[in-house]
């Protein structure tokens, strides 16, 4: 990683610059994670008096356990569909906007403010929209015969959270499909409609590779949200349930660790989900790596 | 030029006018909520159009809180997120200029060790370290402060690494000027680098600003006390009341609009610098 060619000399400043910054590093990060996959390693009793090494015996048990399973695959659909609409969504928006050339300002600022509220805040609005009771579309869905209870239905409860989800995802999407749109060059798509391209050839030829990298990007981006940033949704509504129903893997390391206080276990799944950051920044390095040289 | 299609263009109008519908409608079904008494839910009477009791919600809302869930005012929940934000998004700020200065503009042992060391940080979000960490505040005695709701938040790499960015492409003939003049590394940073940097620090502030509102796992874990509340995570024992019956659904919806209301201001208001900070911090 290169440096500046002028530096100062510094003696101590440049120790005395980094402090702040690796004090809170340490303390609240690397000491905490080393300390969850300490204890991922241990037993402990139910008075939390002695504990015992057991290797890797939480992790067994962890992916022997069906809640735990049914908890991944939970994840894995939530996250597949969060992913799915939402870059769906954005990729058609951002085209749309293309199309209408300068007026794509006016709808930028009319479609991009929901990233601004948070996923929790998000949660409640569809909740309430969806509730069976109150909710204006439960009674839209209830005169054509659709009875909506996310309270009780599962099924419901999972397409409500990701619906939620997805919609305050989109704008993030919508952006920056928009700036990868802008980017391409006006020649190329016009010298392809000259050779006589439709509007799809154009997009399937033309368009949609040279947006590949925008594409991965926003997938990586996605699924990191989808898997931590969702935290608030399902605490702020189905609290994981009706069952077991929409208890995604970030909900069921808090619920494991601060309720049941089943130690052993939430820091086992903690170390997963520590697993699954790494892979998804490394998947993400080789745009980072553009950014940063080393 | 492109055929004009006066079809396609139509399509995407109407495309974009139902997106927007979709983006609106939520909020706008919750500002309708937020404006009828109470008893109006219960007799399913809420539709599209707005009630009469808008300024009595808010008013019950802002300053007396529910009495049937024993739900306190969210007034000062607004501003112990207003606190938490600017904490958050000055601190972060603060220490990365720092850290990135230190990094481009000194060679000392250890330079690759810290930059790496903070690199990490990326891999490391709250929901993966959640019990210790939590136990880290608990033994700092940072329970239910202000100090623990923002400081354990303000480590970022992004920004060093935004910072650094800005940095890398100051030229170096500046530096040598300024050392002929005789300024020592502070005096640089102070006098040169940070009026440099002003556009990129008002762009991340707003993004981290956002980022700081909307926390809801950080409060939740590290505040018990009441007077503690921030409005994002206070919704959610608002809601569990509403869930049980209890007719507060005029009060969650009036503290839904209330707890979007800043952050949705500061991204319309500042839309030039969010979309900078957005594209320049992707991550």
């Amino acid at each position: 990683m290169q440096a500046k060619r002028v530096t100062f000399g510094g003696g101590i400043v440049p120790y005395l610059l980094l402090a702040p910054q690796l004090a809170i590093t340490i303390i609240f990060f690397l000491w905490p994670a080393g300390q969850a996959l300490y204890t991922s390693l241990f037993a402990e009793d139910a008075f939390g008096l002695s504990r015992q090494f057991v290797g890797l015996a939480n992790f067994v048990a962890l992916f022997e356990d069906p809640s735990y399973r049914s908890s991944f695959a939970i994840t894995v659909v939530f996250s597949a569909s969060v992913a799915a609409i939402s870059l769906g969504l954005g990729l058609l928006f951002a085209l749309a906007a293309d199309k209408v050339g300068r007026k794509a300002m006016v709808y930028q600022t009319l479609l991009i403010w929901p990233y601004a509220v948070a996923p929790a805040v998000a949660a409640i609005l569809w909740w309430f929209m969806f509730d069976p009771s109150v909710g204006v579309v439960a009674r839209g869905l209830r005169a054509i015969g659709i009875y909506w209870n996310h309270h009780l239905n599962g099924t419901d409860a999972l397409i409500m959270v990701i619906l939620a989800a997805s919609w305050k995802q989109v704008s993030y999407n919508f952006l920056f499909f928009l700036a990868g749109l802008q980017a391409i060059p006006r020649t190329l798509v016009e010298a392809a409609a000259l050779d006589g391209a439709g509007p799809w050839l154009r997009f399937r030829k033309i368009v949609w590779p040279l947006l590949a990298p925008t594409t991965f990007f926003l997938l990586v981006v996605n699924i990191v949200y989808a898997f931590f940033d969702t935290f608030g949704i399902i605490h702020a509504t189905t609290g994981g349930g009706p069952g077991q129903s929409t208890t995604i893997l970030v909900y069921k390391v808090f619920k494991d660790g601060f309720e049941s206080l089943n130690l052993g276990a939430s820091a086992a799944q903690s170390v997963v989900l520590l697993v699954i950051v790494i892979g998804l920044t490394a998947l993400q390095f080789r745009h980072i790596e553009r950014k940063v040289h080393y | 030029m492109v055929e004009s299609g006066r079809k396609l263009t139509f399509a995407a109008h109407a495309a974009l006018i139902l997106g927007v519908a979709a983006m609106v409608l939520p909020v706008w079904l919750a500002f309708v909520a937020s404006t009828h008494p109470g008893t109006d839910f219960l007799t399913g009477r809420i539709g599209f159009l707005p009630g009469a009791a808008l300024i009595a919600n808010y008013k019950e809302a802002l300053f007396t809180g529910s009495s049937v869930s024993g739900f306190p005012p969210v007034g000062p929940m607004l501003w112990n997120s207003f606190v938490m934000a600017m904490a958050i998004a000055i601190g972060k700020i603060a220490i990365s200029l720092l850290s990135a200065f230190a990094i481009c503009y000194f060679r000392f042992p250890f330079r690759v060790t810290a930059f790496w060391l903070i690199f990490i940080t990326l891999m490391l979000p709250v929901e993966v370290r959640i019990l210790p960490t939590f136990e880290v505040v608990a033994n700092l005695g940072m329970l239910n402060s202000y100090s623990g709701l923002a400081i354990p938040l303000i480590a970022s790499a992004t920004a060093t690494f935004l910072f650094r960015q800005v940095f890398m492409t100051i030229p170096d003939e500046l530096t040598e000027a300024a050392r002929i003049d005789g300024a020592g590394p502070l005096r640089f940073f102070w006098s040169i680098l940070m009026p440099l940097s002003r556009t990129n620090i008002a762009a991340l502030f707003v993004i981290l600003f956002i980022y700081g509102w909307n926390q809801y796992l950080w409060p939740l874990l590290v505040t018990t006390d009441q007077s503690y509340y921030t409005i994002v995570m206070g919704i959610q024992r608002l809601a569990a009341a509403a869930a049980e019956a209890d007719p507060v659904w005029h009060l969650v919806m009036t503290t839904t609009i209330l707890a979007m209301l800043p952050p949705v201001v500061v991204v319309i208001a500042m839309q030039r610098l969010f979309v900078k900070g957005l594209v320049e911090t992707e991550k």
